[in-house]
């Protein structure tokens, strides 16, 4: 538990990718088994613990302490979980004492053979056992409140440094595992052969593309290769096998719970691969067949991250799968046969499952590279966000190779808004403002009217422009909160940024209304007055 | 004699007017008897100075050899009259030449410590309980979730961190007077014993605490005339906290941000700053401390000064000890 403390204490406060990855690797490297896998599963939440009330644990601590104290630091720490791990009453001198510090295992095991009746007196026990910072770990973890900022796909990654492995491979066998993984971890160690993927309808690594680049199209033969829309929603894989269904992301995490509607519809044997989209109920509800009416990526937002589902959220949203590869038809593995191939496979395929929840990504046409050119610069419908181009005789290899798929996304929204705050960043950037809300006039004209923000970015920039922008900062402040400036922004002076996005969101919980997909920076507009910066007007119309 | 006629608050600060002279005062006086040389207790222009002789050095270091008209130093334990009043210096445990003020009239005594904390510290002398009737204590944390962990935990972590990240270097923030030599002396003493580095504004207090017996090992300027921005990977560098906002900081590679603070037991305040590696250690005393001196001494009254006082006094008033908050404006929380 104590060394599981101290990674969770290191996890939360380590903002880069690559700090994480080191701590991850380190505690498999030094932390036992079971522990390390227990710790694994508790980061990935992949662990489930009968739970405990937090009004449970504020009435055990209001036993041993003041309730107007604990009154006063509540108040002043603001989470109720560290103020009781912080403020339980323990013999400082006892504590070096303590060689009985539970482990993970006992916790969990123990929680879970533990009735509701009992549970006060295990954890206080427990509690008085581990020093402040066991003390948050466990109350995190027993209270379901435990989030570090770690992805299921970060860990995996530990997992593969962790064991020189690539991170595909771990993908690959994630969703047959067990509990403590130990057969993974000696996999990884190289004491023990790789475990056999036993679960039906396992993820299969998936196959991604290559951008293309400018100079790339020249050099190929449009006759080698078939271009397809890349649709704006998310990639996903559903699997059905042996009676199991799954649905995935792209990186293998199973989102099946948030999508019963297409769970219930995967009545086939196989795997495919597609994209996650939802339609607008009206024209689902008249009973329509055939192709299905897209919503917006917005409307996807409305099914995505969601524990749990409601009737009347399906049917608002109803989602289906627009389906671009067949990775397995019954029992044969068609990864090896060529797209040409797969593509026959899978339009046969298609045709017998649930129209309103299936089709397929149609191909498209084209016979030299301008059409396709073309066809990127005005795509036909508003949910396509590029084009696609596979090689025919391409199999289906997991990861990223080079060459044989290409993705040529269109070309992003741009708009001219004005730098309203500038936040510290992290790491390396900590001493440079390099985070930055951005806002757009509204009102009649810029004298008259205000900015308001639209949006945040903290990349698209070079170093030397960071530096030059963190300058502008440092000589425009107006006001300062915690690691945040408020930087001059009026008609006269201003700096303008060119944002660059990929699309557009109503969104209620943002003054403006609107939430932008993917911002970045794609230019300092030194030259450009704030005046003449974008209104929200702009941006209004290019929701409809 | 009342208390309240042999110490007083007044916006200047404790008065003692039978004796007419001001303890820590922040605004400039006449006869001014200082606890101990941070810049919230210690301040420039008064006429005549009190002090232990480490405090007026610091001052001198700090605002110039005229920080003060005159000066007179104080010695540990030796008792000195002012206009009827014995006044007296004891260890207060908190930075190099920190003392606790005894004044005592007519067999009343009062002690104010200053800022304190009783546990042993290598750079300072030890705290010393003093019994008195009237016991005036800090309050900067008092909340009971304010324990500091065992120090050398804590420097064991960064020390762990440097091991982990070699490629990386480690940003101690770290005020200048106290708190920066203590880092530096704990670290030597977990036995690191490569150069360390240190900003600017550390150096004459380093140079100064080690004049007076307090050794640091190795130090050198984190500056990057020495060579390049590479030359810091590994290494531990110990600036002031306001510094690493600072473009200072761009010289070194991919930075580890600590600070060494007491405000480091709550991640929130961690997390506000961007600290990623944060260290609980503090100059003050924390809750239990705070607690069992005023147990150990036994005061029939206590006065609560600066932090949160409000919660010092609930204590003493379930365990039947009259309290009050004093109420004094000025001074700071530790290390910002
Ligand atoms: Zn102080
Ligand atoms: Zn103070």
């Amino acid at each position: 538990m104590k060394r599981f403390a101290e990674l969770l204490d290191r996890l939360l406060l380590t903002p880069s990718r690559n700090g994480k990855l080191t701590l991850l690797v380190d505690h498999f490297t030094t932390v036992p088994d079971p522990e390390r896998g227990l710790a694994l599963a508790a980061i990935t939440r992949d662990l489930s613990i009968a739970s405990v009330k937090p009004a449970m644990l504020r009435a055990l601590v209001e036993e041993r302490i003041d309730p107007i104290l604990f009154g006063y630091s509540y108040d002043y720490v603001g989470d109720l979980a560290e103020t009781i791990a912080l403020i339980w009453p323990t013999e400082a001198s006892a504590l070096d004492r303590r060689n009985d510090v539970p482990t993970l295992s006992e916790v969990v095991q123990t929680l879970d053979a533990t009735s509701r009746a009992k549970a006060p007196a295990v954890m206080a026990d427990w509690l008085d056992r581990l020093d402040a910072s066991g003390r948050y770990a466990l109350i995190k973890l027993a209270t379901g409140g435990l989030r570090i900022g770690v992805s299921s796909r970060l860990a995996k990654q530990a997992l593969a440094d962790f064991g020189k492995v690539d991170v595909v491979e771990i993908e690959e066998l994630w969703h047959g595992l067990k509990l403590p993984y130990l057969e993974l971890f000696a996999w990884l160690e190289g004491h023990a052969p790789k475990p056999e993927s036993l679960a039906a309808a396992p993820f299969r690594p998936v196959m991604l593309a290559t951008a293309i680049e400018d100079g790339d199209l020249d050099k190929l033969d449009p006759a080698d290769y078939a271009a397809e829309w890349k649709w704006d929603g998310i990639r996903v894989q559903a699997t059905s096998e042996r009676g199991v269904r799954r649905l995935y992301t792209r990186t293998g995490d199973d989102i099946s719970g948030t999508f019963p509607d297409i769970l219930e519809a995967l009545n086939f044997e196989g795997a495919m691969d597609g994209e996650l989209l939802v339609g607008h109920s009206p024209d689902l509800t008249a009973g329509k067949q055939g192709p299905v009416e897209i919503g917006t990526f917005g409307d996807l937002q409305q099914r995505l991250n969601r524990k749990a589902v409601t009737a009347k959220t399906m049917e608002a949203y109803p989602a289906f799968i627009r389906a671009y590869d067949l990775m397995q038809d019954g029992s044969e593995d068609l990864r090896a046969a060529p797209f040409r191939e797969r593509r026959a496979r899978l339009e046969a395929f298609v045709l017998g499952l649930d129209p309103t929840r299936f089709d397929i990504s149609p191909l498209v046409e084209f016979t030299d590279w301008q059409q396709i050119v073309d066809f990127r610069t005005e795509p036909p419908h508003p949910i396509i966000e590029g084009l696609m181009l596979k090689r025919w005789d391409s199999p289906y290899v997991p990861g990223r190779p080079r060459g044989p798929w290409f993705k040529w996304k269109r070309e992003p929204f741009t708009i001219d808004a004005v730098l309203m705050y500038a936040q510290r960043g992290h790491g390396k950037r900590s001493s440079f403002y390099s985070d930055y809300t951005f806002g757009v006039w509204k009102g009649d004209t810029p004298e008259t009217g205000e900015l308001v923000p639209v949006g945040k970015a903290y990349f698209g920039f070079t170093d030397d422009e960071l530096k030059l922008i963190d300058k502008f900062v440092r000589d425009n402040t107006i006001d300062r909160y915690g690691p945040v400036r408020s930087v001059k922004a009026t008609p006269e002076v201003g700096l303008v940024l060119e944002i660059a996005f990929e699309g557009l969101n109503r969104s209620a919980r943002h003054k403006s209304g609107v939430a932008m997909r993917f911002p970045r920076i794609s230019r300092l507009r030194w030259d450009k007055p704030a005046r003449e910066a974008d209104r929200l007007e702009t941006l209004e119309r290019m929701l409809d | 004699m009342r208390p309240d006629d042999l110490l007083k608050p007044r916006p200047e600060g404790l008065y003692c007017p039978p004796g007419d002279f001001y303890i820590d005062p922040v605004r400039p006086v006449e006869r001014a008897l200082v606890t101990h040389g941070h810049a919230d207790h210690a301040r420039p222009g008064n006429q005549n100075v009190l002090a232990t002789r480490q405090t007026l050095d610091i001052m001198a270091i700090r605002y110039g050899e005229n920080f003060a008209a005159s000066r007179q130093e104080a010695a540990i334990g030796e008792r000195l009259t002012i206009n009827g009043v014995t006044v007296s210096f004891h260890p207060a445990g908190h930075v190099l030449g920190s003392a606790q003020i005894c004044v005592e009239k007519d067999g009343l005594r009062i002690v104010a410590s200053g800022d304190y904390k009783p546990r042993p510290d290598p750079t300072c002398a030890a705290f010393e309980p003093v019994p008195c009737d009237v016991f005036i204590t800090e309050a900067t944390f008092a909340l009971p979730v304010f324990r500091h962990p065992d120090d050398r935990e804590e420097i064991g972590r960064l020390l762990k961190s440097v091991r982990q990240f070699p490629e990386r270097s480690h940003l101690v923030g770290a005020y200048a007077l106290g708190k920066a030599q203590r880092v530096i002396r704990l670290i030597r003493d977990a036995g690191y014993d490569e150069t360390i580095y240190i900003h600017g504004a550390l150096k004459t207090l380093c140079d100064y605490y080690e004049s007076q017996g307090v050794a640091l090992g190795p130090l050198a300027p984190a500056t990057i005339d020495n060579g390049k921005k590479g030359d810091f990977a590994g290494a531990i560098v110990v600036g002031p906290p306001s510094a690493f906002a600072d473009r200072w900081a761009r010289r070194f590679p991919d930075p580890v941000s600590c600070f060494a603070s007491g405000w480091m037991r709550v991640r929130q305040r961690a997390k506000q700053r961007g600290v990623e590696l944060p260290i609980i250690l503090s100059d003050h005393a924390d809750w239990d401390e705070l607690i069992d001196t005023i147990t150990a001494i036994s005061p029939s009254e206590v006065w609560v000064t600066h932090g949160r006082e409000e919660a010092l006094v609930r204590w003493c008033e379930l365990n039947g000890i009259r309290a009050r908050p004093l109420h004094l404006v000025g001074y700071e929380d530790e290390a910002e």
